[in-house]
């Protein structure tokens, strides 16, 4: 995949880590103080997120490799360098939540975390128990949010989770599914559900969110995270041998990855977008996504236009 | 359209082949020397088959079922599972497999070894040392290094392959109970080798074509001794 160069700028933040995150930020930044990446409100709390989140599926499921979940603690310091605040996983993910565990025992907790885990099992009465097993794995109190993986047995478990909030024992809730599938169940749950979150997959070739699902988002208030805003990474693929196009320097993309980005997190429902990674140097790139202008309305339709031709 | 029919074999891979490569490669680090010990097992194998009396097909059994008992925990339980949660489903496959084996060969001693009996013996013996011997080596070909190769005795596939291949030169009839799970690993493993674009992909798959054809084939011809020598 082509990257960034790095591009010069005055100190960006004080650390060191920090620098180097800011290597990959977008040079109309340059002259800024004190850039911030795009946050988005979670229209339930008003809480702002940072538009770029960090996945853990596949890439965080090293099992007991001492020296895998090391590189993945270095990809979680990086992130959290350069920015990004929520970090999304699943009990579904085998060894992600215990090598996340992992991350936030070398770092420390990081201030700005923002959990995000699922709960996913058939038995409704199994939940609870997976939900505190999840809570061990990260070694936090609470979650952040905890959503219900794919609608498995989402009545029970949507239920239990509200519960929980209302006891203060998980901050949000939410739904999930991926790969376009069951939205019909889905649009039922955010009409008739009090639920914070939705999580689709939204990316410039899988829209059909964009349809009903994001404006109903929009409508009734429910903060979005778009999974698989790479396509499991062939939408990186397919373009990564290409040339940026002129206007990439219009929405200060430094690179494909960037692009892909900031066109997920540039849609008004969308509030963050959850790329997965195993590399710091791509991780750096992709929360540098969230820097710099985004596309509007205009340069959006080009963007579609142009990357779905290609 | 049932929502399991949109999932492709990739979207159904927990982990990268990296992963699962460095997961062999530390296992094979964590049990040697095994590796000798389960190569010893295999020439054990070898050595006895055809050998008359009951004896060494109940010593064959024995090996076997050691292996896949070995697998179940060694590899399934406490390795694979730390990135699979189905592991834990294969393990019990496994150990229930073990069981099987030693149940059939070793306690009743219904499992006679003859390679050297027909074509489909001497097609069963082939299947036997091609997993012994060649199978260990092909991942070479793709991402794996020495450090990764997997072994008869210590990892499913060889192990199973080696299985089928001996369950050809039985006598008697067909043990059609002893290849179910063999079978369903093939078509499990399979398809994670070739989620993973693994050139080996095609092995798990072909064997088990292979065997049961020879199988069916041997039976309906009639070329299976009723009873074992």
């Amino acid at each position: 995949m082509p990257r960034s160069h790095p591009l010069t700028r005055r100190a960006l933040l004080a650390s060191s880590a920090a620098m180097s995150a800011a290597a990959l930020l977008p040079p109309a930044m340059a002259a800024a103080e004190e850039p911030s990446p795009l946050a988005k409100p979670i229209p339930a709390t008003g809480e702002r997120l940072p538009a770029i989140g960090l996945g853990t599926w596949i890439t965080f499921n090293v099992g007991d490799d001492a020296l895998a979940r090391d590189a993945c603690a270095e990809v979680m310091r990086a992130f959290f360098d350069g920015g990004g605040r929520l970090i999304d996983s699943s009990p579904m993910y085998g060894s992600s939540e215990a090598v996340i565990g992992h991350g936030i025992g070398k770092l420390g907790r990081p201030p700005g975390l923002f959990s995000a885990t699922k709960v996913w099992t058939w038995s409704g009465a199994a939940g609870p128990g997976q939900i505190e097993d999840s809570r061990r794995l990260w070694g936090l109190e609470r979650f952040d949010l905890v959503q219900v993986h794919n609608l498995l047995s989402w009545e029970a478990h949507l239920e239990t989770l509200l519960a929980m909030k209302a006891e203060g024992r998980v901050r949000h809730v939410g739904i999930t599914t991926s790969h376009g599938r069951r939205h019909e169940a889905l649009e039922a749950i955010m009409r008739t559900r009090p639920i914070d979150f939705v999580q689709v997959t939204y990316n410039a070739l899988d829209r059909e969110v964009e349809r009903r699902i994001l404006p109903l988002a929009a409508e009734r208030g429910i903060a979005v995270i778009a999974n698989r805003p790479f396509r499991g990474g062939s939408l990186i693929r397919s373009v990564e041998d290409r040339p940026l196009p002129p206007w990439a320097a219009e929405i200060d993309a430094a690179s494909w990855a960037q692009i892909l980005l900031k066109l997920a997190v540039s849609h008004p429902a969308v509030t963050c977008a959850i790329p997965a990674t195993t590399r710091v140097d791509h991780v750096r790139q992709n929360v540098g996504a969230a820097y710099g202008r985004m596309p509007d309305e205009r340069m959006r339709a080009r963007m579609l236009d142009e990357i779905e031709a290609l | 359209m049932p929502v399991w029919s949109s999932y492709s074999l990739s979207d159904l891979l927990l982990f990268s082949p990296q992963t699962y490569y460095r997961l062999i490669e530390l296992y094979n680090r964590a049990v040697w020397p095994g590796q000798v010990l389960a190569l010893g097992f295999g020439v054990a194998i070898l050595a006895l088959l055809g050998r008359p009396g009951s004896r060494p097909g109940r010593a064959v059994s024995a090996l076997l079922a050691a292996c896949w008992l070995w697998v179940a925990w060694a590899f399934h339980l406490d390795r694979y599972a730390t990135i699979n949660w189905a592991a834990v489903y294969f393990a019990a496959g496994f150990a229930i497999q073990a069981l099987l084996l030693a149940w059939s060969g070793v306690v009743r001693g219904r499992l006679a070894f003859r390679p050297g009996r027909d074509p489909v013996g001497r097609a069963g013996f082939g299947l036997l040392v091609f997993a012994l011997a060649v199978q260990p080596l092909v991942g070479l070909i793709g991402a794996r290094s020495w450090s990764g190769v997997e072994i008869f005795g210590l990892m499913p596939d060889p192990t199973v392959v080696a299985t089928l291949g001996l369950l050809l030169t039985t006598t008697g009839r067909v043990p059609w109970e002893l290849l179910v799970v063999p079978i369903l690993w093939c078509a499990l493993g399979g398809a994670t080798l070739w989620a993973m674009g693994a050139p080996e992909a095609p092995i798990m798959p072909f064997a088990a074509a292979l065997c049961l054809l020879l199988a069916i084939w041997g039976t309906s011809a009639g070329r299976r001794r009723s009873s074992p020598a």
